[in-house]
């Protein structure tokens, strides 16, 4: 069979799309797939690979186009991983790729784990201390407020010097 | 050998049973996915990277060689094992088929009763895994719970303060913990009341899969069902929330098998003893009867219509009359009829040589 295109080349890329029952198949070869990019005859211009992808793995698409845009990719620099090629993988490079690829993972993380973006489980005992400590901050705050509120003064002077004392504890690691 | 010493040899302790509501959940499991800082991950990480990453952990266990309460650990490495010895880790549950065949560097910790298996270099640097018998989900966090406190010790690993322990797929991200019970629920899909669960278990953020995992059929009518999610609930949260439906499970399952026995008992006791007879008589078995089959021996043992047969046979035989315990019983590579032929001996002899 003949490429639909350049009617030279052997087609060896086969696409059918049916829509209402309606049937249409598209014969192209290597060389006009690749002309015609990712828009593909026939089918939507918005519908590219990339989107096709971007699709699955729930990305903002928005930020896809850019890239092809740019000149720049999006890559981390500690394992040189992009973001398109992540996006195509759907696997990290390494632990630094969740801080360079940030706030665009969020839609990703709301999909996948329904809805939940942060963490609320177990913190390293040796590396996380700094972090248990702002947990613990956190918490005798929210204690403080609800004191506070109850008219429960006493308390809540307590509450505050243990907050002081944490904040100190921070400031020092 | 003989072979009530191979399998004594052959034996995980998750397969010998024993743990609570044994007549209904096989196995419960608990994996962390833990990654080193400053290594990338091991699809992209090099050789050397990897190595380091072996040689750590290999520091980390000689050190701690008198560690009591972990009991002695091992560490092999995938190139110095045989495609059938990996094929036998993969077959028990330990290791994962892309350790044992693609992984580079890839190599697995493991404990004395098999209890314990630390995967090194799989998709993420660690993957610990803890297996128990029977319905002990708690048991099994605790364990792994207290192996990553001890290995957090010695090496640090990736954690934000945001996105918690950060893994080479998003979908492990946060608490890195899959957790796991392997049902065997004959009763259930006889009344076809699975079709009607299994949407509803998904609905709850919770994976039914079959025994081989991913993409595999519930053969033997043996169901894993697992948490989705890993970011956002705690650990414990998850793990409770899976217990609760495996709790919901059990007792529907004990309910169908009363009513199983109440409105159909000749009917059923027909199948089970026919599952018997072919399974103490067969000469070639292909594993999809042979574990149907057994499904349904396990299940006459539990409603006590078959005596003199240990409840184990179920959990035992799943697993060795797989190819790669077959041909390790045998000592020589087999053909797929071969192993159909082995296989139904192997059976026959088990039913025999029960020890009670």
């Amino acid at each position: 069979m003949h490429c639909q295109e350049c009617g030279e080349r052997p087609a060896t890329l086969h696409f059918t799309k049916i829509i209402n029952g309606q049937k249409t198949e598209i014969h192209l070869c290597d060389v006009c797939a690749k002309e015609k990019g990712e828009a593909l005859p026939g089918l939507n211009n918005s519908f590219s690979i990339h989107n096709l992808l971007s699709g699955l793995l729930s990305f903002d698409p928005s930020g896809g186009s850019a890239e092809t845009a740019y000149a720049q990719p999006l890559r981390c620099e500690r394992c040189g991983l992009t973001y398109a090629q992540f996006s195509r993988s759907g696997r990290f490079g390494c632990a630094h790729c969740y801080r360079v690829f940030g706030d665009r993972l969020e839609p990703l993380f709301k999909k996948v784990h329904s809805g939940n973006v942060s963490h609320h489980g177990k913190i390293p005992r040796r590396s996380g201390s700094r972090l248990k400590l702002k947990r613990e901050i956190n918490v005798k705050k929210q204690k403080l407020q609800q004191a506070v509120a109850n008219e429960e003064f006493e308390r809540a002077a307590e509450l505050r010097d243990e907050i002081r004392e944490l904040e100190k504890l921070l400031s020092q690691e | 050998m003989s072979l009530q010493r191979f399998i004594n040899q052959a034996l995980s302790d998750w397969m010998k049973g024993g743990g609570p509501d044994e007549d209904i959940v096989i196995s419960s499991r608990i994996r962390l996915a833990r990654n080193l800082t400053d290594i990338p991950f091991p699809l992209i990480a090099t050789r050397e990277q990897l190595e380091q990453v072996v040689a750590k952990m290999d520091k980390i266990l000689e050190k701690s060689k008198n560690n009591q309460a972990l009991g002695t650990l091992e560490l092999l490495r995938m190139e110095n094992l045989s495609s059938l010895e990996k094929k036998v880790l993969v077959e028990k549950h330990l290791i994962s088929p892309h350790l044992a065949e693609e992984a580079r560097a890839g190599a697995v910790i493991l404990s004395e009763n098999e209890s314990i298996s630390i995967m090194l270099n799989e998709e993420d640097h660690l993957r610990i895994q803890c297996l128990f018998p029977g319905f002990q989900l708690n048991e099994a966090w605790t364990q792994a719970n207290s192996i990553d406190d001890w290995l957090e010790m010695n090496v640090d690993f990736a954690f934000d303060e945001k996105r918690g322990y950060l893994t080479s797929c998003p979908t492990n991200v946060g608490t890195g913990l899959r957790a796991s019970v392997m049902m065997h629920l004959p009763a259930l899909v006889m009344s076809q009341q699975m079709n009607r669960i299994l949407p509803a278990i998904n609905q709850l953020g919770l994976v039914v899969r079959g025994i081989y995992g991913e993409g595999s059929d519930a053969l033997g009518n043996i169901f894993q069902i697992s948490n989705q999610i890993t970011l956002g609930r705690s650990e414990t949260e998850i793990i409770e929330d899976l217990g609760n439906v495996a709790k919901q499970l059990i007792e529907q399952e004990r309910q169908a098998r009363k009513r199983l026995l109440d409105s159909s008992r000749l009917k059923l006791e027909d199948r089970i003893y026919r599952s018997y007879g072919i399974l103490a008589n067969a000469r070639v078995i292909e594993s999809k009867e042979a574990m149907q089959r057994l499904s349904d021996v396990r299940l006459g043992i539990d409603l006590g219509l078959i005596q003199g047969v240990s409840s184990t046979i179920l959990n035992e035989l799943i697993v060795l009359t797989q190819p790669g315990f077959l041909q390790q019983y045998a000592g020589q590579m087999l053909s797929p009829d071969e192993r159909d032929i082995r296989r139904a001996k192997l059976i026959r002899e088990r039913l025999l040589t029960q020890e009670i």
